[in-house]
């Protein structure tokens, strides 16, 4: 690791203040991916400001249609969350398969969303969900946070307080898992909800992205036969030693129609 | 930059002024000499460093020790009793066979303690896909899926018995 200096603001605001006066500062949250990147240098940073003290984004909210989750909120304690089970329950299950049990004991929602990950779960729940992404700033529509490998609508100093996420009619995610890193070969996270149909992909392209001719088609029919025909195109899929890019296209089309098959059976 | 950690290790209270880029792995080992924490792959992979901090068990070479500060941290020399007698688990490990080289044990048994409290009833399946964060090159993992089975059945029922007691 290079050097860096050490800061663990005890509330939002001094870790806002603190981020603003070192250029290129960096907020921690689990560090469960940002750790590794600097332990490799494939990242630095003169200051690192550490968001584990700050008590206001851990907090997991209920009501009737939303259901909103701080960003400093780990992913076991997603999955083990009632109000979570209850509301949103394809969302503990998959914070339940995010990586390995002592990934899922650091790792938070805000710094996965932060981090955007291509092949990352919460992406695809994010987008797929319709959620809204809140910031010590502003309020950022899932369509608009995602923009590209490991990029999001951030600004610098901008941390992620919690996000919101409207609940479906039903909803589902299935995943490959690729089993050395525990990420998603593919995942596709299916939702009906609020008069649409959405289809969000992760772990294919270079970010998450929706795939709206299946979303059209389910929009006339929930139902898997009703995109078993709809042609994937592998031409912007990504193409690795794990799989090439027309068998990712061939697993988002098997995965989907297991997704939709899935949230019909309200598991 | 030098900065002040404080932090529970084992039920003894333990300050330290560090470098913040060491690992809490590297405080266990260096600084206060609990060599039992194992690092592997150095890269969160293996979880052969695996301990619990506030119960739950985590990498110990992908947490800078200062992201430990406050909080109650326990090793593979915290855990048995108080007269040195093996904890469940670990005396599951031994009758079971669950290790050749025994370099990924403290990593296995730490990560096992917390799958036996989340899930008491395990089966054999949900033993295998817990321990996904712990890889061994040596056993084929079948003793060890043994020995998880066996110790999580001893602690469930010692804590029958505590609470009985």
């Amino acid at each position: 690791m290079h050097t860096f200096d050490y800061h663990r603001p005890a509330t939002l605001k001094d870790a806002v203040a603190l981020l603003k006066k070192t250029e290129n500062a960096r907020p921690l949250a689990g560090g469960q991916s940002l750790t590794p990147a600097l332990k490799m240098r494939l990242a630095q940073t003169p200051a690192l400001v550490d968001l584990g003290a700050l008590e206001e984004l851990r907090t997991i909210k209920l009501e009737a249609a939303v259901l909103t989750i701080g960003a400093g909120v780990r992913h076991s304690e997603v999955a083990e969350s009632k109000d979570v089970k209850i509301g949103l329950p394809v969302l503990a299950k998959l914070a339940a398969h995010i990586g390995d049990r002592q990934v899922r004991n650091m790792g938070t929602l805000g710094g996965s969303l932060a981090n955007n990950d291509p092949a990352a779960d919460y992406p695809a729940a994010v987008l797929a969900l319709s959620a809204t992404i809140h910031t010590n700033r502003r309020s950022i529509p899932a369509d608009k946070f995602f923009t590209g490998l490991y990029e999001t609508a951030l600004k610098p100093g901008e941390i992620i307080t919690s996000v919101e996420f409207p609940l479906p009619k039903r909803a589902a995610y299935v995943k490959f898992k690729q089993p050395a890193s525990r990420f998603a070969l593919v995942g596709v996270f299916v939702s009906e909800g609020g008069g649409q149909v959405r289809v969000a992909v992760t772990g294919a392209a270079n970010s998450v992205f929706r795939l709206k001719d299946m979303e059209k088609k389910l929009g006339e029919k929930f139902a898997p036969e009703a995109i078993a025909k709809v042609k994937v195109s592998a031409d912007k899929l990504n193409s690795d030693l794990h799989a090439a890019a027309d068998y990712r296209a061939h697993l988002i089309s098997v995965l989907a129609q297991r997704a939709v098959g899935e949230a019909l059976g309200g598991k | 930059m030098t900065v002040s950690v404080s932090l529970t290790v084992n039920g003894k209270a333990v300050t330290a002024d560090i470098d913040p880029r060491t690992l809490l792995a590297q405080l266990l080992r260096e600084n206060l000499h609990l060599t039992g924490t194992h690092i592997g792959c150095d890269t969160g992979q293996c979880g052969a460093c695996t301990v619990h901090l506030n119960g739950r068990a985590v990498k110990a070479c992908n947490l800078l020790a200062v992201q430990a500060h406050g909080a109650n941290v326990t090793t593979i020399e915290g855990i048995c009793g108080a007269h040195g007698e093996l904890h469940p688990m670990q005396a599951a490990f031994r009758e079971h066979h669950g290790l050749q080289c025994g370099f990924c044990t403290p990593g296995m048994v730490m990560n096992a303690i917390e799958l036996a409290q989340k899930h008491p009833n395990a089966n054999e399946a949900t033993v295998r896909a817990e321990l996904d964060g712990n890889l061994c090159r040596c056993t084929g993992y079948h003793n060890i899926v043994k020995a998880v089975l066996a110790g999580a059945a001893d602690m469930s029922k010692s804590v029958n018995n505590s609470v009985k007691g």
